[in-house]
């Protein structure tokens, strides 16, 4: 992105003035090297969100942003309740797509010798890949429930403990999810997938905590060094896919209908207010829903594994969070605490200290966040902070961000040499596809730690522990 | 002549067909789709399915198509490697295509997978027709898959 066309707030912040037919400015979060790496795309979807109906003060792009449908991935917008929109493009195909981190209380010297055992065995219990299919079947009227009651029901089935739902984002279940609003083949193409990991960048890793930057903080959230945790990177499948296709052509239609003047056909919204837009937002609930019932299940599988390998093993959920999601929150606006609707598109959020979505041990903390990195390279526990939540309605990156194309990626490397090179440093890994595992290739990311930093550095949010990766298994 | 390519894209895969009359582009369109899901050649055209859509567009009819092929692989646990369309027509300014996908059941052992498409999306969708000399009409169509 040519950064002369910027104008430099900081040495963290770079805004794209409002120009034309923009309604706010576009902001865009990273360091001078990374921005300049963003692709001009980027600058084009955060000024396109910036045209759309009742945003409020700014677009904003991640350090981690990249060319995404509609927004740029790592993109961020708040609508006003009443002139505003809702946007599959602020939201994507696979609503409520999140990673989930456990904490255990065995260390390095425990669970290095048995990685191995563990990653095996973790391979053949979490369905992974194309088409997989998990073990629970559930009747219309029991999909019905799920939709409304996300991680809470699937609990009250046994997978899981009252426990896990306090440190799930919306206590794994939010209001006001509607299964009328989900069509028949969104609810038919949903069979046996709870409880499975999909493919692509999805991921169950087994890692280690390698480094404390904020020992307080990581005292207080329960994590010590050489600590083993597990995350678990995954969506809400093909509920989740198909909700998403079914309003993609409704959207069309309503951008028609309502006139709204999209300057990207990816951008197709409809009214807040509007009845397909109320519709969308209900459905969409589902899809969340439904992804923290996913996560859930596949920690409850995670736990049953380790317990059969170390049967004095405690695990237990550190953090769920989902990154593609559009929720209602409060926000000050103009001085004044107002209830916004947050468009995140591969962006978490991280709100600071004092929210009452925080539970309460954390509360006076910040929120925990969680950002993944790449099979071969680290991934990072971070805490919101109240900046964050003044400049971009408390929400910080989700990733590193894919650098180089899947078609690339699959020129350069091979799968199973790949899997050779990252056993050779310590990371055993089992994928579904070797294929897809050679397009996931740690070299065609965005270089983790820089995005990081510069999310540290720009105050979204501040580095309490960093992990590294042991064992992997990749759909 | 190229029938079908997958395409470059940062984060995803694009896809694209070719054909000398609009149907056989959009047929070799969902070739190039699902040649992202699994190897093509592996999968044999046992059964059926019909498929039906309508869109206000043919971008939009394309994006159709292809997240109906998706819903129903899923519906089905199939996969897809041979397609007919039978005809796209306009009537009241509504574009409407009625043909054939053929597949089988999905093997992982067999059919290789690769990544799993979410969704056919908007971007860089087109759907282009050339005229390289009056014998020679050739009609493109594109768009990214999220995987």
């Amino acid at each position: 992105m040519d950064i002369k066309s910027l104008k430099k707030i900081s040495d963290y912040q770079w805004e794209i003035p409002k120009t034309g037919e923009m309604n706010v400015p576009g902001r865009i979060f990273g360091d001078e090297k990374l921005v300049k790496e963003m692709d001009e795309k980027v600058r084009e979807q955060v000024t396109n969100v910036a045209c759309l109906p009742g945003i409020l003060k700014a677009s904003l792009a991640m350090p981690d942003g990249h060319w995404g449908y509609g927004f740029s991935i790592g993109g961020v917008a708040a609508m006003e309740p009443e002139k505003g929109v809702i946007s599959i493009g602020g939201i994507g195909f696979d609503s409520g797509c999140g990673v989930r981190t456990l904490k255990t209380n065995l260390t390095l010297n425990e669970v290095k010798p048995k990685i191995k055992k563990l990653v095996d065995l973790l391979f053949q219990t979490v369905p992974c890949g194309l088409g997989s299919r998990g073990k629970i079947i559930l009747s219309p009227g029991e999909a019905d429930e799920l939709f409304k009651e996300g991680a809470k029901w699937v609990i009250k089935r046994g997978y899981g403990t009252e426990d896990d739902l306090k440190y799930i984002e919306d206590g794994g279940s939010l209001e006001g999810a509607e299964p009328e609003y989900v069509s028949e083949t969104a609810k038919r193409r949903e069979k046996r997938q709870v409880g499975t990991l999909g493919s692509g960048n999805h991921y169950e890793e087994i890692q280690c905590i390698d480094e404390i930057y904020d020992e307080e903080t990581a005292k207080r959230f329960g994590l010590f060094k050489n600590q083993i945790l597990i995350s678990i990177h995954c969506g809400s499948r093909a509920l989740g896919h198909q909700i998403g296709t079914d309003y993609l052509k409704i959207l069309a239609e309503t951008s028609r209908k309502y006139g709204i003047k999209i300057r990207n056909r990816e951008l197709v919204c409809a009214p807040i207010n509007s009845l397909e837009g109320k519709r969308y937002a209900a459905a969409n609930l589902c899809a969340l829903n439904y992804s923290y019932a996913n996560r859930q299940v596949i920690t409850h599988l995670t736990r049953e594994c380790f317990k059969k390998i170390f049967p004095k093993a405690e695990v237990k959920t550190f953090w769920d969070l989902t990154h593609n999601s559009a929720r209602w929150e409060k926000h000050k606006i103009d001085g004044e605490l107002k209830k916004v609707l947050v468009h995140r598109k591969g962006a978490t959020r991280a709100f600071g200290p004092g929210r009452e979505e925080i539970p309460e041990e954390y509360r006076e903390i910040g929120q925990p966040i969680l950002v993944g990195g790449t099979m071969g390279t680290y991934s990072f526990i971070l805490k919101g902070t109240d900046f964050g939540m003044k400049v971009a309605f408390g929400s910080a990156c989700h990733g590193a961000g894919r650098a180089m194309s899947r078609t690339q990626a699959k020129k350069r490397w091979q799968g199973k040499e790949l899997a050779q090179q990252l056993e050779a440093r310590g990371i055993y890994s089992r994928t579904a596809s070797w294929g897809g595992f050679a397009e996931e290739a740690p070299g065609a990311y965005k270089d983790v730690v820089e995005v990081i930093e510069a999310v540290h550095n720009a105050n979204l949010a501040t580095k309490v522990v960093r992990m590294r990766p042991l064992g992997v298994i990749k759909g | 002549m190229l029938k079908y390519e997958q395409f470059e894209h940062q984060a995803d895969v694009g896809i694209r067909g070719y054909g000398k009359t609009i149907e056989e582009a959009f047929e070799n369109g969902a070739r190039a789709m699902f040649g992202v899901m699994v190897n093509l050649v592996k999968v044999e055209p046992k059964q059926e399915i019909e498929i039906k859509c309508e869109a206000a567009n043919l971008e939009e009819l394309l994006v159709e198509w292809l997240n109906k092929l998706l819903a129903e692989a899923g519906i089905e646990n199939f996969i897809f490697s041979d397609f007919k369309i039978k005809e796209i027509k306009k009537t009241n300014s509504i574009y409407k295509l009625s043909g054939l996908a053929k597949g089988e059941e999905l093997d992982p052992k067999k059919h290789e997978p690769k990544v799993e498409v979410k969704a056919a999306t908007y971007s860089q969708l087109k759907v282009e027709k050339k005229d390289y000399n009056p014998l020679a009409t050739r009609y493109i169509v594109q768009t990214i898959v999220d995987v």
